[in-house]
């Protein structure tokens, strides 16, 4: 578990708060300098037929256009600029933990439940600045027998509140699990030696191309289901 | 599992949200306008690209259209002028034709009273040698040269017969 240990680099306090600047914060800080640096830098031209790089941006842009466009629709671009800050921050979070002795800073807890809980709370002001008190409607299901309601209601009611725990702890766990997966056979590797150590070590190349698949996943998972929160507080299902 | 010690949260959520914060604002304001713009362009300039190509072939189409008009208008016109230039060539044939058939007429009717002429001369000579040689000849047989009217009147009879 050593790699998710949190290390202290600038120790730092604020208004009586550990600020400390730690690897986490380091890796976030990468994050952002990377896509910041790589947009602007792919985009420096803006040429009509675009190059490698800025295929990939644009490219990247649309995918998170259409996202919004295909699951909120066209009112949902007011959310666009966040959804797709949302989508290449995780993803650059997840695809530099893949880089030996990085830091992996959505393998923490922390992050994913802080990222879930402030797009819970956005989704739900959102929904309640739209449509009012209209919006508690959301938790009666339509057609359903009076007696049954309030057993439903308070299933929908439930069902809602762990959107950001589920969410959270799906990047949290899949992260944190390929990590470990990735530890555990990379010791296999050492303590079987020339004998069995080149099947574990076979077995983490393929599970480190997995691994990759799974961080863009869990990205795309996270945004997508943030585009579709969205939705339910913008249209009601 | 470090991700469950309380004290690494606050640095951690402190962080996330003034990089994320910082990195929202940066898209937000210089890299998502930049990436749209260019990719609005494109498309603007694909719209234009292709609105003139149809603008183009629509042109085309109408410059076809007018070509081929002119190209029947022509047709037709030149097989009036070549109608016209036919029927005047006949009418100027015909008349051409029928002076000459006149003058041809007119030079065969000469002709044919010339032959008449001649072969009334002709005639009248042949009278005169006839006589001449009947005279000769019944004054060598009976040596008395009859008279001149007497021989015209039997020559007469004779070619009548």
């Amino acid at each position: 578990m050593h790699q998710f240990e949190i290390r202290r680099l600038i120790p730092l306090e604020l208004f009586g708060f550990d600020a400390s600047f730690t690897n986490s914060a380091l890796f976030m800080a990468i994050a952002a300098a990377v896509i910041t640096l790589a947009a602007l830098f792919a985009m420096r031209n803006g040429s009509l037929i675009p190059g490698r790089m800025q295929s990939v941006v644009e490219l990247s842009y649309q995918f998170v256009a259409n996202m919004v466009r295909d699951n909120v629709g066209t009112e949902g671009m007011k959310y666009f600029p966040f959804i797709f800050t949302l989508f290449v921050f995780v993803l650059t979070l997840n695809m530099l933990g893949m880089v030996p002795y990085s830091f992996t800073v959505t393998s923490h807890i922390a992050v994913t439940f802080a990222l879930a809980a402030f797009i819970f709370i956005g989704v739900t002001l959102i929904g309640f600045w739209k449509h009012g008190a209209g919006f508690l409607k959301f938790f009666v299901p339509s057609g359903v027998p009076f007696v049954m309601l309030p057993l439903l209601v308070v299933i929908e009611v439930i069902s809602y509140l762990t959107r950001p725990v589920s969410l959270s702890v799906r990047l949290f766990a899949n992260m944190m699990a390929g990590h470990t997966m990735l530890k555990v056979f990379g010791s296999f590797v050492v303590a079987l030696g020339l004998l069995g150590g080149w099947a574990a070590l076979a077995f983490m190349v393929a599970f480190t191309g997995l691994e990759l698949l799974v961080a863009f996943l869990q990205a795309y998972v996270f945004a997508i289901l943030t585009c579709i929160y969205l939705n339910d507080a913008l249209h009601m299902h | 599992m470090p991700q469950l010690n309380p004290l690494d949260w606050a640095p951690q959520l402190i962080w996330l949200a003034i990089t994320f914060g910082i990195l929202y604002v940066l898209m937000l304001k210089i890299a998502l306008p930049r990436i749209g713009s260019v990719i609005e362009k494109r498309a603007a300039k694909i719209a234009g690209d292709l609105g003139a190509a149809e603008k183009a072939k629509r042109d085309t189409e109408e410059a076809l259209a007018g070509y081929e008009q002119a190209l029947a208008e022509a047709k037709q016109k030149a097989h009036a002028i070549i109608e016209e230039g036919r029927a005047k060539l006949k009418a100027e044939t015909d008349a051409e034709r029928a002076k000459l058939e006149q003058e041809l007429a007119a030079k065969s009717a000469e002709a044919a009273a010339r032959i008449e002429k001649a072969t009334e001369a002709a005639m009248k000579d042949i009278n005169s040698v006839a006589t001449d040689a009947a005279a000769d000849i019944v004054r060598q047989l009976i040596g008395v040269a009859p008279s001149k009217a007497d021989l015209e009147k039997a020559v007469t009879a004779a070619r009548k017969a």
